[in-house]
């Protein structure tokens, strides 16, 4: 396909307006990151502490942000962390992973890859195996590229 | 790529009670299912792996649900405690039904 | 690292850049003074530049990364261009064409006849009496030895290929021969990064010659050195080609692209291998 330079003007303006069109309709994702929370919970609002998220304050590049998280916890037969829900509350979808770990775990750590589509926190959510709920949140600056190729 | 190739590192031994790391990896292109094709205007079907699971002689250690939002070709690094000498088996699965899966014993000192 | 600008067409450019700049990111971004080592394994990053070289030092485009993206390929595991290195190892081994041969049958080992390959490319080739890249060798191979079908350039087969090759040199110096028949090429090349193209008006030099270091909007600008392709990049998520970065700069400058292949792109190889001579081969390297 060649186009010409008028046409490619065109199409990159377009394009320009779709996105910011795209970013206000369907990025308003407070509420569904609530809602998310709370149905991992049962409707129990977690607690600050225990659970600990490593990202990094600056992401190049939005399509692979590394996150860790780290719990706390014993990691017996009797005490040890059930899942851990990731959420990031700018996506298009705030839905990221659930970890859920066992006894045999060991430590209550995993680490992993995800997508930012812009700058916003991520959520971590731990739920211990007596019920229990504790939250962390980070921002992550996701930077627009002037460039890049 | 055609298949999708798990790649997973576990050490080779380690001491009874031991706590070790596992790294996995899976070229997959994780289509969110948000894109659309450039020439048709389209949108592409979602197409992503939806779940992992680690198993130790048969015993769940850690597995994950995973959402279009982990980046492709998806790692995930987590923790195993090792009381006996055995063999990891590593499972995901795709939207598409697909199942992959691969395997690493380990010894115990 | 950060430079003066030399000359009023640059603060131009940069003004530009920086009218249409939406969020301002402090260089610190990346550590420019960190040693890459991987598996134990040395890697040059940092080296004086080879005599007649228009800098007094070059830098791979790892040292201009954040720690997060320069951490990705301290460890093969981590870094995710090994999933095709993998696929290549097995292509290595696949008989394919009306031979029936793999490279494997002829090659033997890749660890041992492609050691040093990738640190020399592109390269003049005799029989074909042109200068080719390793994607132009590969395939000559195909058809040649194998009777296969030739690879297109960007295909995951080829990518693989080239990323499994390219390992093997992994740690040795770029080091390519840039006088005899390949010097015609060679002043090609760098015709071809001094040249203004397109409607932002720009060659390579204005920005990886004269202001690598400074940010472009929130770039952090490289010297745009090719000894980590293919390369496994963030925005990609997956593995490119030399020749596809190319296009992309021209792309950002608002120019038409040469084709991927073309004499253009491969002189152009062959002139900014030689701006790296003494870096070492990274592929296959992560970017952002």
């Amino acid at each position: 396909m060649t186009l010409t330079r008028r046409e490619a003007l065109g199409l990159s303006a377009g394009a320009a307006a779709f996105l910011a069109i795209g970013t206000k309709v369907s990025f308003a994702n407070a509420d569904a990151t609530e809602a998310a929370i709370m149905e991992f919970t049962g409707g129990a609002t977690p607690a600050e502490g225990k659970i600990s998220l490593d990202t990094p304050e600056i992401a190049e590049n939005g399509n692979t942000v590394p996150v860790g998280v780290t719990v706390d916890s014993p990691m017996t037969a009797d005490s040890y962390v059930a899942s851990v829900l990731i959420l990031a509350d700018g996506n298009p979808n705030p839905a990221v992973a659930t970890f859920h770990f066992s006894a045999i775990s060991g430590d209550a750590e995993a680490k992993t890859r995800i997508r930012l589509a812009k700058t916003q926190n991520v959520v971590a959510v731990a739920k211990m195996n007596d019920g229990s709920t504790f939250i962390d949140r980070k921002e992550v600056k996701v930077t627009i590229g002037g460039c890049g190729g | 790529m055609a298949t999708p190739k798990p790649r997973v590192k576990v050490p080779k031994k380690a001491d009874k009670g031991e706590v070790i790391t596992i790294k996995t990896l899976i070229s997959h292109p994780m289509e969110s299912g948000q894109r659309k094709d450039k020439k048709t205007g389209e949108l592409i079907p979602r197409k992503i792996i939806n779940k992992f699971t680690c198993e130790f002689n048969g015993q769940i250690v850690f597995s994950c649900d995973l959402d279009p939002a982990v980046s492709a070709n998806p790692y995930l690094q987590f923790n195993a405690k090792v009381n006996e000498a055995g063999t990891f088996k590593f499972t995901w699965v795709d939207d598409d039904g697909s199942v992959y899966e691969t395997e690493k014993n380990i010894k115990v000192n | 690292m950060t430079k003066l600008l030399k000359n009023g067409r640059q603060w131009v450019a940069l003004i530009c850049a920086g009218l249409t700049a939406s969020l301002i990111v402090q260089p610190a971004l990346s550590d420019e003074n960190a040693e890459l080592s991987i598996d134990g394994v040395e890697i040059v990053t940092k080296t004086a530049a080879p005599e007649d070289h228009p800098l007094d030092e070059i830098l791979s485009g790892w040292r201009f990364r954040s720690v997060e993206t320069q951490a990705l390929q301290t460890d093969d595991f981590d870094n995710p261009g090994f999933t095709a290195v993998d696929y290549g190892a097995e292509l290595w081994d696949t008989a394919e064409g009306s031979s029936g041969k793999s490279c494997a049958s002829c090659h033997g080992a890749a660890e041992d006849s492609m050691k040093g390959l990738r640190a020399s490319m592109p390269k003049w080739h005799e029989g074909e009496g042109t200068l080719m890249t390793l994607e132009d060798h590969i395939n000559w191979s195909r058809k040649e030895h194998q009777g296969a079908e030739p690879w297109k350039w960007e295909s995951s087969e080829m990518l693989a290929m080239t990323a499994y090759l390219g390992l093997q040199s992994r740690g040795m110096a770029v080091d390519v021969k840039v006088d005899g028949p390949a010097a015609e090429w060679f002043d090609k090349g760098k015709d071809l990064y001094y040249t203004r193209v397109g409607q932002l008006d720009m060659a390579c030099s204005n920005c990886h010659e004269d202001n690598y270091g400074n940010m472009i909007r929130a770039d952090h600008l490289s010297q745009g050195q090719i000894n980590g392709f293919p390369t496994y990049r963030l925005k990609w998520q997956g593995l490119g080609s030399i020749h596809r970065r190319f296009s992309g700069c021209m792309k950002n400058i608002r120019a038409v692209p040469y084709k991927r292949g073309s004499d253009e792109f491969t002189a152009l190889e062959l002139y900014l291998a030689w701006r790296g001579a003494g870096l070492s081969v990274e592929t296959p390297a992560v970017r952002q």
